[in-house]
């Protein structure tokens, strides 16, 4: 196989292997925050702002095999 | 349909440097808020823009109760509040001016590697990893320094180079001493540490705005009247999103770095409230003593 298709392999595979583990981390977190909501559906407005913060922590680590992805 | 590249594009040389796309909207966000920071001066002083100053009161009030549920005192919270909020609003602006009409698709037909390309006149410019890096240096840079006015020298070295707590331990015995080297260790882990909070405050900024920017390419590309629209709602959201978490985390590490209570066993030795500026004698050249006085007290 030639360099530049092996690159581009690459590329696709970093972003494919490194979105898998933050996705799911993603889906705990909400349905974590579903199951808090669902006991106690008073407290979603005091939830929703953390949950947001979770989610935003655990996608981080999608975002940086997207810049290594696009760094290739 | 050409894809924005990583790098932001140079549309023209100042001298020696090169002035980018994303620069000229760095420079509109900042010449934004120097303009309100005036008009809100000008209406406090003299009632001009009341509208203007209500609405600033309004955020200023509620970034101030949001810092206060992090760092738990309010002291700190308007300690911190200058470079936490100005961060906020900074970023949540440069992200939204990225949803304006015509950034990435007004340009300039500029050779780029030989062929003439159209290069976009604005970009957002925290999807500029320069943009970000300096924003992510400043930030740890602040808790640094903060950690260095609240602790003094000593206290804030000590978290990272434990070389006191050795001292300490050889008085304790030879099970006090491995510890103390095995915090030293961790000391200096640390400090690595601190050069990941710089790299992962830069690049979740970065991605997240750099991606939005090449989804609004493609998305637009494609069909340009419906299909855009959740979308361009997603990237507002994001926009909005991103500058909080960055805020928050420049605020709980501010929080932590300026925190006292790090070890037990020497809390007895340490003070436990900052000492006013009067006590301690310093002169805060910025600030007026009855300021002080009275944020501290």
């Amino acid at each position: 196989m030639d360099p530049i298709s092996f690159v581009k392999l690459v590329k696709g595979l970093t972003m494919a292997l490194g979105g898998m583990i933050p996705a799911l981390s993603v889906g705990f977190i909400g349905a974590k925050a579903m199951d808090s909501i669902g006991r106690n559906p008073e407290a979603a407005g005091k939830l929703f702002v953390p949950m947001l913060l979770g989610m935003a922590f655990a996608e981080a680590i999608a975002i940086y095999s997207l810049v290594v992805s696009f760094t290739l | 349909m050409t894809l924005p590249p990583a790098a932001a594009e140079t549309l023209w040389m100042l001298g020696p440097l090169p002035v980018t796309n994303a620069m000229v909207n760095g420079w509109i966000a900042v010449i934004f808020f120097v303009i309100v920071a005036g008009m809100i001066r000008i209406g406090v002083k003299t009632g001009m823009f009341k509208g203007l100053v209500f609405t600033a009161e309004a955020i200023v009030e509620w970034l101030l109760s949001e810092a206060q549920k992090v760092t738990g005192d309010r002291a700190r919270a308007m300690r911190f509040l200058p470079i936490v909020g100005a961060s906020f609003l900074l970023i949540l602006f440069s992200n939204w001016l990225g949803q304006m009409p015509g950034t990435g698709s007004m340009g300039i037909w500029l050779p780029v590697r030989g062929e003439l390309e159209l290069v976009p006149l604005l970009r957002p410019a925290t999807s500029d990893v320069n943009f970000t890096l300096a924003l992510g240096m400043g930030a740890v840079l602040a808790t640094h320094i903060f950690g260095f006015t609240f602790l003094g020298f000593a206290d804030h070295m000590s978290k990272f180079v434990n070389v006191r707590g050795i001292g300490r331990a050889l008085k304790k015995g030879p099970i006090a001493l491995l510890t103390a080297f095995i915090e030293l260790g961790i000391g200096l882990i640390e400090l690595i540490g601190e050069v990941a909070k710089i790299l992962s405050l830069c690049l979740r900024l970065f991605g997240n705005i750099f991606a939005g920017e090449v989804l609004m390419t493609v998305m637009l590309g494609l069909f340009a009247y419906a299909i855009p629209l959740p979308f361009m709602a997603l990237e507002i959201l994001v926009g909005m999103v991103q500058a909080t978490v960055f805020a928050m985390l420049t605020l709980a590490y501010l929080t932590v770095a300026t925190d006292r209570h790090g070890h037990e066993a020497e809390s007895s030795l340490v003070r436990q409230r900052p000492l006013l500026a009067s006590q301690t004698g310093k002169r805060l050249w910025w600030k007026k003593e009855r300021e002080i006085e009275a944020v501290q007290a």
